[in-house]
Parts: structure tokens; sequence; C-alpha cells
């Protein structure tokens, strides 16, 4: 699957939920702060892994679908579900790139700070990505083989019962 | 003050900017790995680093890899609730932050380090 950009979801949200979403990352990176004031930085560091911008992200992903499939007469609750579960299966690949930013960020930070971000930023971006094909490629291999061994299976059915399938029991 | 006025501003900015580039990019999985991007982190350890030094920088991304690991066992929790229990997205990401509190403070508390 090709990876494309899609600007009429930006139409699709409304002004207060970038609004949210500053106010939850500018609080986060100050609680974050604060943490590591009050109890050191090695539980402060913690919270920069804080899953909080993703509640936001998922719970408005999920509003829009349902949104859309109401616009369409349709309840979309479950399809709501859906695409913020999508949103989530894509945010366990990204922790990889995120563990992949910390190493690099811990192993080079102590001899050049620019070195350490730009190469950080690109294993994130890096490991995030290629986890991202590969889950990609094992899920298209996994279809084409169930595929397969159904066409297979098929192929195996005496051509007399393969029509009953079709057409159910023949009437006596 | 000035300091924390400071985290707000830089925090917003770049957690905005990523969570716009997860809803223009398609498909949707390939949008989640945005929401796992390290926002938080670029504004704090740029401050830490500026403020604090690099040692203490050091320390919060030592203690940040607990907490990504944290965040994939959250992810994939997230997407139990959602598609299993099919719960609402705001409760199963709200819920599964226990499970992100109890695994980051865990693995801490197994591999103390630091200060």
């Amino acid at each position: 699957m090709l990876v494309g950009v899609s600007l009429s979801s930006l139409k699709e949200g409304r002004w207060y939920e970038h609004v949210v979403r500053f106010a939850l990352g500018g609080a986060a990176t100050v609680a974050t702060g604060l943490i590591a004031r009050g109890f050191g930085p090695a539980l402060g560091g913690l919270f920069l892994a804080l899953p909080a911008i993703f509640c936001a992200s998922a719970t408005l992903i999920s509003s829009h679908e349902i949104r859309r499939k109401r616009e369409a007469g349709v309840v979309g609750v479950r399809r709501g579900q859906q695409a913020a579960a999508l949103d989530a299966a894509g945010a366990a690949l990204g922790s990889l790139g995120m563990l992949a930013f910390a190493v690099c960020f811990l192993l080079l930070v102590r001899h050049s700070v620019a070195l350490a971000f730009v190469t950080a930023s690109g294993a994130w971006l890096a490991v995030s990505v290629c986890a991202w094909w590969t889950r990609q490629h094992c899920r298209a291999a996994l279809r084409r083989r169930a595929a397969e061994s159904s066409r297979a299976g098929r192929a195996r059915i005496p051509p007399s019962t393969k029509s009953y399938s079709h057409a159910g029991a023949p009437r006596r | 003050m000035t300091e924390y006025l400071i985290r707000f501003v830089i925090g917003g900015l770049v957690v905005s900017a990523f969570a716009v580039l997860g809803d223009v990019l398609r498909p949707k999985s390939f949008a989640g790995l945005f929401g796992a991007a390290p926002s938080v982190a670029l504004a704090t350890l740029g401050i830490a680093v500026g403020v604090h030094g690099a040692d203490y920088a050091a320390i919060q991304s030592r203690s940040m890899m607990f907490g990504a690991i944290a965040l994939a066992i959250y992810s994939i929790v997230v997407c139990q609730f959602l598609m299993r229990a099919r719960m609402r997205a705001l409760s199963a990401s709200l819920l599964a932050i226990a499970v992100w509190l109890i695994t980051a403070l865990g693995l801490q508390a197994l591999f103390p380090g630091g200060a």
C-alpha cells in the first residue's frame, strides 16, 4: 500500500481540536518538566513517552469517522473504533521508533547535542517506517497465502459436489 | 515561570506539527506512527540540554527507553480494548494509561539508574 497525503482531513477538523492538541502538548511538556524537577530526571524521563497526545488523536480520529458515517446516514460507531484501533496499531510500531530515538540520543548526547538530535530523529523515522513496511508486507503475504489455500481447497472438491456447494443440495 | 511558559509554547507547537502530519498522511496505520512521535521528547530534551546540560538529558533519555516500551504495550492494549471489548476510543485510551504507568514504573524500578 502506498503512502499518500490527503488534505481533505484538515478541512474536516474543527478549530478547537487544534487548540486541544496544542494545549495538551504544552501541558505534557510542562508536566514532564515539573515531574523531573520534583522527582529527578530519571522519573521525569519516563513521561517523555507518555501517550497523552495519543488519547486526543485516537478520540478525534474516531469522532471524525463517526461523523462522516452519520452524514452518510449510517451509524458509524464500529467504524470509529476500527479507525482508532488502526491508529493504535500504528502507534505500537511508532513506539519502536521512539525506542530507537532514545537509544541514539543516549549514546550521542554527551559527544554532540546537534548530532544526537539529528541522528535520533532520523532513527525514529527509519525504524518506524521500516516496522510499518514490514507489517504491511507480512499481512499481504498472509492474505495471499490464505487466498491460495482456499483456491486449492476448492480445486480438490469433486465437480459434482462443487455444484452443490453453490446451488445447495439437489431436490429429490 | 518563564521557563515553563517557553516549555508550554514549544511543546504545544511541536505536538501540533506532528499531529497535523498524522492528520494528512494516509493510510491510517501509517499516520498512527505519528501518534508515537517523540514530540514531547524533542521539546523537553532540547530545553533540558540548554538548562541542565547533556548529562541530565542523557538520564532522561535512558528512562525514555522504558517509557517507549510501555507505549508499545499501551498501544496493543488500546487496540484490543477497541476491537475485542468494543470500547469507545476515549475510554479505551484513558483506561490503558494505567497499563502504561504500571509498565513504565515497573521497568524503572527493575532497572534503576540515573539520578
